[in-house]
């Protein structure tokens, strides 16, 4: 078991604060993981709060986390996840289902 | 004077011996192996019938218990090595060299019989290549072969699982070759011939029925969303463009889920009617959603599946069938089929940066089976299609020539890692290593490069032959293989030009919602669903049943 923070940012494209509801995606389970995004003051960053039941994968997991945040620059949002061993496939098909999800949410 | 009936006078030699044992074609399973003894002679070419599904195993195992001073230095040339009596003859030293296809579960032992000397390998085949080869340089003088049943006169019914028989039974019976074949039952009357009796030697009843394996039944329960994403993108992405109508799927999982979310998905993109008619695969039990639902028209297996065949002989329409309703499988002509239909999709273990496939992994020979030509482009193929044509044009490149000329389409799909991250994608093949371990002429390269047209990974899809040139195609490569070393190296800005050059083509480039690949785009999410699309004709294997 390992943990990580990841921060990226901060983006300017920062809107108001404390309007969105926080949604979750995925399940804890071998191979798969669970997403929670939340609205947070991170002073325009994304930032990525991370539990692994897998050692070792610290580079990957930077590298999956960078292109996403990169791509999306989500201001002001907390990202945690709970992985029970995904694959980068899997990792970045939730973290879309999320991105998705979150834009969507008013 | 030279004779010109040399084989036929051996043939007669050979006859003449068994008649201290039987006086017509039958023969008593306790008199089997005392036969070989009689008919096989050193040094003779042997083919066992042993697929990937059907096996003549008890004819192998009565070669594997013939005297050894009487019966050695066997060829072996036959297209599976599955069962382990198929390797005793070698540790035994009643067979030496082996011509064959593919080694599945005996893979292992079989790399340790070669590196001790044991067994000289001929060459490792494709099904086509070899059974080609049994009508020019490895015609085997005695066969063994399996079927359902046999009628007083000898003629074989095969059942539903003819598969390999067809090509064996040619090239032996029309050169003055043994034919014997080991049937489960005797029956007054056979339900169909498929073999005719004056093409049959002998036929000894076996103590137990043939061995098959249902080799091609994917648990819809075990398709992940990951495979279901690149299912819709495949079906958007290639099927839809290319408008693909005749093809040939793979037998895994990925290839499982196109099928399983036609009926969802692609029923919604209207795609009914317009993709996806034709197919030469086996009777795989993820097909019955798209069948029942009205997108696949016609099926040419190359063997049939455990299961299946009451579900198969209550579709003729869709399936070939013989008089008597059951399905009539053919390897040979299913391999032809898909040689050379539209388009080939599959699966594969390992991919390198130039897009050369193996499913070779170390210490362990698995050789090749149909994938190879299936997953070639067909060059010999005159006749025109929307599809072939637009993948030709579209590989047209300056300083080729000016003659339009169509390509078949040929598509890898696989994730960018598998189970323990395992990289599919590597700088270097095992197949290299394979090949100095055993002193192969070649790397085994499951399909080549320069064959592939289409790389799909859970990152995109990469249209390689549209690539102009290597290195080009390198980045797309790079650039759909994720976070894989290989991946890693990408050149980012040529991958980004190859995206806006549609090159590369990512989910959001196709305007696919991934929360929509969920499970419940599958038409049957389990094998009971299966047996409901099937109204109870389909009836799983027992290890299959889970309820």
């Amino acid at each position: 078991m390992e943990t990580f923070q990841f921060n990226f940012g901060p983006w300017s494209n920062q809107s108001k604060l404390g309007s969105k509801n926080p949604i979750i995606v995925g399940v804890v389970g071998s191979g798969n993981l669970e997403v929670l995004v939340e609205e947070v003051d991170l002073k325009g960053r994304t930032q990525f709060s991370l539990e692994t039941s897998i050692d070792g994968f610290e580079q990957t997991w930077q590298a999956v986390l960078s292109d996403f945040a990169e791509q999306k620059r989500f201001a002001n949002t907390l990202i945690t996840i709970n992985d029970g061993g995904a694959t980068p496939a899997v990792v970045q098909l939730r973290l879309a289902q999320a991105a998705q999800q979150w834009k969507e949410t008013p | 004077m030279t004779k010109w009936n040399t084989l036929k006078l051996n043939l007669v030699q050979r006859l003449e011996r068994a008649r201290t044992i039987t006086n017509n074609k039958y023969v008593s399973p306790e008199d089997i192996v005392r036969l070989l003894e009689l008919v096989i002679e050193p040094g003779d070419k042997i083919c066992i019938e042993g697929n990937n599904q059907k096996h003549a195993d008890f004819l192998s195992q009565s070669l594997a218990a013939v005297n050894n001073q009487i019966i050695y230095n066997l060829h072996i040339v036959q297209s599976n090595i599955a069962l382990p009596a198929h390797l005793d003859i070698f540790e035994k030293k009643i067979a030496k060299k082996l011509d064959f296809c593919y080694s599945g579960e005996q893979g292992v032992r079989l790399g340790k019989l070669i590196k001790e000397g044991l067994i000289e390998v001929g060459a490792i085949h494709t099904y086509l290549e070899l059974y080609s080869r049994y009508f020019v340089d490895l015609t085997p003088r005695v066969s063994f072969i399996a079927a359902q049943s046999a009628d007083p006169q000898g003629n074989l019914y095969t059942g539903p699982n003819t598969e390999d028989t067809p090509p064996i039974v040619e090239a032996t019976a029309f050169k003055n070759g043994i034919v014997i074949a080991q049937v489960n039952e005797i029956v007054e009357n056979v339900p169909r011939i498929d073999v005719p009796s004056d093409w049959v030697t002998f036929i000894v009843k076996a103590p137990k029925n043939h061995y098959i394996e249902p080799i091609f039944t994917r648990d819809p329960a075990l398709i992940t969303e990951v495979q279901i994403l690149m299912a819709m993108m495949v079906i958007k992405g290639i099927y839809i463009p290319y408008e693909i109508n005749r093809l040939n799927h793979g037998i895994g999982f990925d290839t499982a889920a196109i099928e399983l979310i036609l009926p969802t998905y692609g029923e919604a993109l209207g795609l009914k009617g317009k993709v996806c008619e034709y197919m030469s695969v086996n009777p795989c039990p993820t097909l019955i959603p798209a069948i029942e639902s009205g997108f696949i028209k016609n099926i040419h297996c190359a063997g049939s599946e455990l299961g299946m065949e009451d579900y198969v002989a209550a579709r003729p329409d869709i399936f070939f069938t013989g008089p008597d309703g059951s399905l009539r499988s053919n390897r040979a002509f299913c391999q032809l089929a898909g040689h050379y239909a539209d388009l080939f999709i599959g699966s594969t273990l390992q991919i390198d940066t130039e897009g050369n496939s193996s499913t070779a992994t170390l210490n362990r020979i698995a050789g090749f089976g149909g994938a190879p030509n299936f997953g070639s482009d067909s060059r010999g193929r005159r006749h025109a299609s929307k599809a072939w044509l637009k993948a030709g044009e579209e590989s047209m490149h300056p300083g080729k020539s000016v003659i339009p000329r169509g390509r078949k389409l040929v598509v890898q799909m696989v994730e960018t890692f598998k189970d323990k991250m395992q990289a599919t994608f590597v700088d270097k093949l095992d197949a290299w290593q394979l090949m100095e371990d055993f002193q192969l002429s070649i790397p085994p390269i499951m399909i080549y490069g320069d064959d592939v047209t289409h790389l799909v990974t859970e990152e995109g899809i990469a249209h390689l032959h549209r690539c102009s040139n290597l290195a080009e195609r390198e980045q797309a490569i790079r650039g759909v293989a994720g976070y894989t070393p290989v991946g890693l190296a990408r050149n980012k800005k040529v991958v980004e030009e190859l995206i806006s050059k549609k090159i590369i083509q990512r989910p959001i480039d196709l305007d696919i919602d991934p929360r929509r690949a969920t499970r419940n785009l599958l038409a049957a999410r389990s094998i009971k669903d299966l047996v409901f699309w099937s109204d109870g004709l389909y009836k799983p294997p027992k290890r299959f049943r889970n309820w």
